[in-house]
């Protein structure tokens, strides 16, 4: 039971981590002249950045002590006055394109998205040929004519079967 | 089928084996720094004593700039008598190594610093900028940064004497 207790408040952190944050809350910590920075626009542009120290999650979703500065330093740098797309290249310029969940569409990382849906036409086409000539009748050889003696030879054994 | 068409399949296969051989090979903790090259973000920050600290007043030095934690074991563990070394003997040659002490408690980090007799200045970030300015993503790293305020060399992982050495010696052969 001790043991549930000290877990507690670790499950709490990952539950809340992993909540979405309702666009409509406008709860904030730091405001940006006199608009506010709300919790949704950090966490847009957490989801973009990896979260440094662990295995594939975001900044957004890591109950990490590096997770939670990198969101404050988000939440600052908008307070600051720069976008989102500002604050994004900040953290590219520091951690190289490393930090970004998403491949960049340009460059080598290109062939990540496109080569993806290419495999699958790619595999429709295949598909949708293969399934033409299975479904397509198989061609008969040309009959050869029935000559008089063959002719004589099923009628005589259609008799005897009957 | 026709006959050329019967190792299309198999071969397909290749591309994607050889980047598959290529991936598994790259040590994931081995990630370039754009940052080397490039001048030094600068920080002030208080040392443990209280003093205040900043980048801007060690111009001229070359400067070793060690990110730790009191956590970080084994490696911090490892480097500490290393620095400290490498430190008292080139002190006195223009040469200044500042640990920067991120995510962790003052007073296990001070319990870090007694056992290990650490004599160079030390400073907390506590809100975590310092870290991100340099693109650190775990303990240790460690920057040598020239005397014209450029990040010369990332170290990630233990810095040892020889490391310390070859880094240093190579920045303070450069004219001033």
């Amino acid at each position: 039971m001790a043991l549930n207790v000290g877990l507690l408040p670790l499950v709490v952190a990952v539950f809340l981590a992993a909540m979405p944050v309702p666009t409509g809350r406008a709860a904030t910590e730091a405001t940006r002249g006199s608009a506010p920075v709300s919790d949704a626009e950090v966490h847009t542009v957490a989801t973009q950045l990896r979260c440094v120290v662990c295995q594939s999650l975001s900044v957004a979703d890591s109950p990490s002590q590096m997770a939670v500065q990198m969101r404050g330093i988000v939440r600052e740098r908008l307070a600051a006055g720069e976008t989102p797309d500002e604050v994004v290249q900040y953290f590219v310029d520091k951690y190289g394109e490393w930090i970004l969940l998403a491949p960049p569409r340009r460059g080598f990382t290109l062939l990540v998205w496109i080569l993806p849906p290419l495999a699958v036409l790619l595999g429709l086409a295949v598909t949708a040929q293969r399934v033409r000539v299975w479904s397509r009748p198989a061609a008969t050889p040309p009959r050869e004519p029935i000559d008089a003696a063959m002719r004589e030879r099923i009628r005589k054994e259609l008799e005897t079967e009957q | 089928m026709r006959p050329g068409w019967r190792w299309i399949v198999p071969l397909s296969a290749v591309p994607v084996l050889v980047l598959l051989a290529y991936g598994f090979r790259l040590n994931p903790r081995d990630v370039p720094s754009p940052l080397v090259g490039r001048p030094a973000a600068p920080f002030s920050l208080t040392t443990f004593e209280g003093q205040p600290l900043s980048l801007a007043d060690q111009r001229g030095k070359v400067v070793v700039l060690n990110f730790w934690a009191s956590w970080c074991h084994p490696a911090c563990y490892d480097e500490a008598p290393a620095l400290e070394r490498s430190w008292r003997g080139y002190r006195d040659r223009g040469v200044v190594v500042i640990g920067v002490d991120i995510q962790d408690t003052a007073e296990a980090a001070r319990k870090f610093m007694s056992d290990f007799s650490l004599s160079f200045p030390n400073v907390r970030d506590v809100a975590g900028k310092v870290s991100v300015d340099y693109g650190v993503y775990g303990v240790p790293e460690t920057f040598f940064i020239d005397r014209k305020g450029v990040i010369r060399a990332k170290h990630v992982g233990a810095v040892n004497d020889g490391v310390f050495r070859v880094e240093v010696e190579r920045l303070l052969g450069e004219p001033a």
